[in-house]
C-alpha cells in the first residue's frame, strides 16, 4: 500500500532529521535511491521551489512527492491523499515529541536547573539563528562566486544592499514617527518583491 | 472551538508568510505571539528555538507545535501544526499540477530575489530583539560568540551547541551562587 509507505517514509525523515530544513536533505536523497519516488534532479528542484514559495523544504518537498506519488496510483484525488498522508508523516513525530517535551518542561519549569539551562541555551539559540541568517545575507547580498574574475569589487550586490538598508530604515524608524507606520512583516515582504521584479534581481 | 478555528487561521498565516525556512518565521512570530497577541515572551520565543534545533523535526513545526500545546493543549499543538503547514500543502499541489517549471520563470526568480533581501533584513531585526533578552551578561554573550562562529565555520550538529550550552548554563549559574555566598 503506497499511502502507507509514504507515511512511514516521511515519518522517518521526520524523526530524524534534526534542525531544520536542509537537514532533512540527506534522508530524501537516501529515499529517493531507495523508492525512486523522485529522482536527485527532482530534490534540487524542490529546493528552488522552497526557495520561491512560503514553507519549510522539509514540507514542501514531502508535499510535492506525496502529490507526484498518490497520482500515480490512479485513485480519484490520489494526489491530493498523497501529498497530505506525506505531509503528515514528516510532522507526526514532531507533534508527538514536541508535546512531551512541552509536558515535562510543564513540570520542571520553575526548577533551578532547567532555568538555568535555558539561560544558556537562549544565547546559543540567537547564535544558532545569525548563524542562518548570515548564509541568507550571502546569498542576497553578495556575490561570492564572482570573486576571482571581477576582483574585491564583484562581490558586492548593491542594487540587493542599497534595499536591505533601505529597509531596515523604514523598519527601524517608521514606527517612531507615527505608531500606525508599524507595518505588518508582509508589506516589506511584497515591496520587495515588486522591487525585486521591476530591477530584475536574481 | 472558536479559538482552535483561529488558532489554526493565525498558523496558517504564519506558515503563508515563512520564505525560507524557521529562522524566517522568527520576525512573523514576534509580530504576531509577542507583540500583537502577548501569548508568548521574547525569552520563551528563544526557548522553543533551542528546544525545536536539537529535537527530530523542522524548527518551523516544532515551533508551531509548542505554542499551539501552550494555548490549548494538545489539541491546540495539533491544530497549529497542520495550520502552519496547510499553505505548503495548497502551494506545492498546484505548484505540482500545474506549473512545470515554476522556479524558472523569471518574474518568478526576480520577486524571490527581492523577497530574500527583506527576510535578511527581517531577521536581522528578529535577532537584535531576541538578542536584548538573550545576551545579557558576558558569559552569555560569549555563548553567542562561539555557537554562532561555530555554526557558520564548522559542520558539527546542532544538538551539540544545544546540550553543551544548557550544561554551560547550568555551571556558570552554580559558580555565581557559590560566588555569591562567598561574597
Amino acid at each position: 500500500m503506497i499511502f502507507l509507505q509514504l507515511f512511514y517514509e516521511f515519518f522517518k525523515t521526520g524523526l530524524f532529521a534534526i534542525g531544520g530544513g536542509l537537514a532533512t536533505l540527506p534522508f530524501l536523497s537516501q529515499m529517493a535511491e531507495k523508492t525512486g519516488w523522485m529522482t536527485q534532479a527532482d530534490i534540487a528542484n524542490m529546493v528552488a521551489i522552497s526557495e520561491s514559495t512560503p514553507g519549510p523544504l522539509g514540507v514542501n518537498m514531502a508535499t510535492y512527492v506525496g502529490y507526484t506519488t498518490g497520482g500515480l496510483t490512479g485513485i480519484p484525488f490520489g494526489n491530493i491523499l498523497g501529498a497530505v498522508i506525506a505531509t503528515l508523516g514528516l510532522i507526526a513525530p514532531s507533534i508527538i515529541i514536541i508535546i512531551i517535551i512541552f509536558k515535562i518542561l510543564q513540570i520542571f519549569k520553575d526548577n533551578k536547573y532547567v532555568k538555568a539551562a535555558f539561560y544558556g541555551l537562549r544565547p546559543a539559540s540567537t547564535g544558532m539563528i545569525a548563524a542562518a541568517g548570515i548564509s541568507v545575507v550571502e546569498i542576497s547580498l553578495f556575490h561570492l562566486g564572482l570573486l576571482d574574475s571581477n576582483g574585491f569589487a564583484g562581490i558586492f550586490n548593491w542594487p540587493a544592499i542599497i534595499l536591505a538598508v533601505v529597509l531596515y530604515l523604514l523598519i527601524k524608524f517608521l514606527p517612531k514617527i507615527n505608531k500606525k507606520l508599524n507595518f505588518h512583516p508582509v508589506v516589506y515582504l511584497a515591496l520587495s518583491a515588486v522591487v525585486g521584479i521591476i530591477l530584475q534581481f536574481e | 472551538m472558536k479559538e482552535l478555528g483561529y488558532l489554526f487561521l493565525l498558523f496558517a498565516r504564519i506558515g503563508g508568510l515563512t520564505f525560507g525556512g524557521g529562522y524566517a518565521m522568527l520576525p512573523i512570530l514576534q509580530r504576531e505571539l509577542v507583540e500583537r497577541l502577548n501569548w508568548v515572551t521574547e525569552e520563551e520565543l528563544a526557548d522553543y528555538y533551542a528546544i525545536g534545533q536539537c529535537t527530530p523535526g523542522i524548527i518551523a513545526v516544532n515551533t508551531a507545535t509548542f505554542i499551539g500545546t501552550k494555548r490549548k493543549g494538545v489539541i491546540g499543538g495539533i491544530v497549529a501544526t497542520l495550520g502552519v503547514v496547510f499553505p505548503s500543502l495548497v502551494i506545492i499541489s498546484i505548484i505540482a499540477a500545474f506549473l512545470e517549471g515554476f522556479a524558472d520563470y523569471p518574474i518568478v526568480i526576480h520577486a524571490f530575489a527581492g523577497i530574500r533581501v527583506c527576510v535578511c533584513v527581517l531577521v536581522l531585526n528578529a535577532i537584535i530583539s531576541l538578542w536584548k533578552k538573550a545576551v545579557i551578561d558576558l558569559p552569555t554573550l560569549i555563548i553567542f560568540l562561539v555557537v554562532g562562529i561555530g555554526s557558520v565555520f564548522l559542520n558539527i550538529s546542532a544538538v551539540l551547541y544545544v546540550v553543551a550550552a544548557g550544561v554551560a548554563g547550568i555551571i556558570i549559574q552554580l559558580l555565581k551562587a557559590k560566588g555569591g555566598k562567598k561574597a
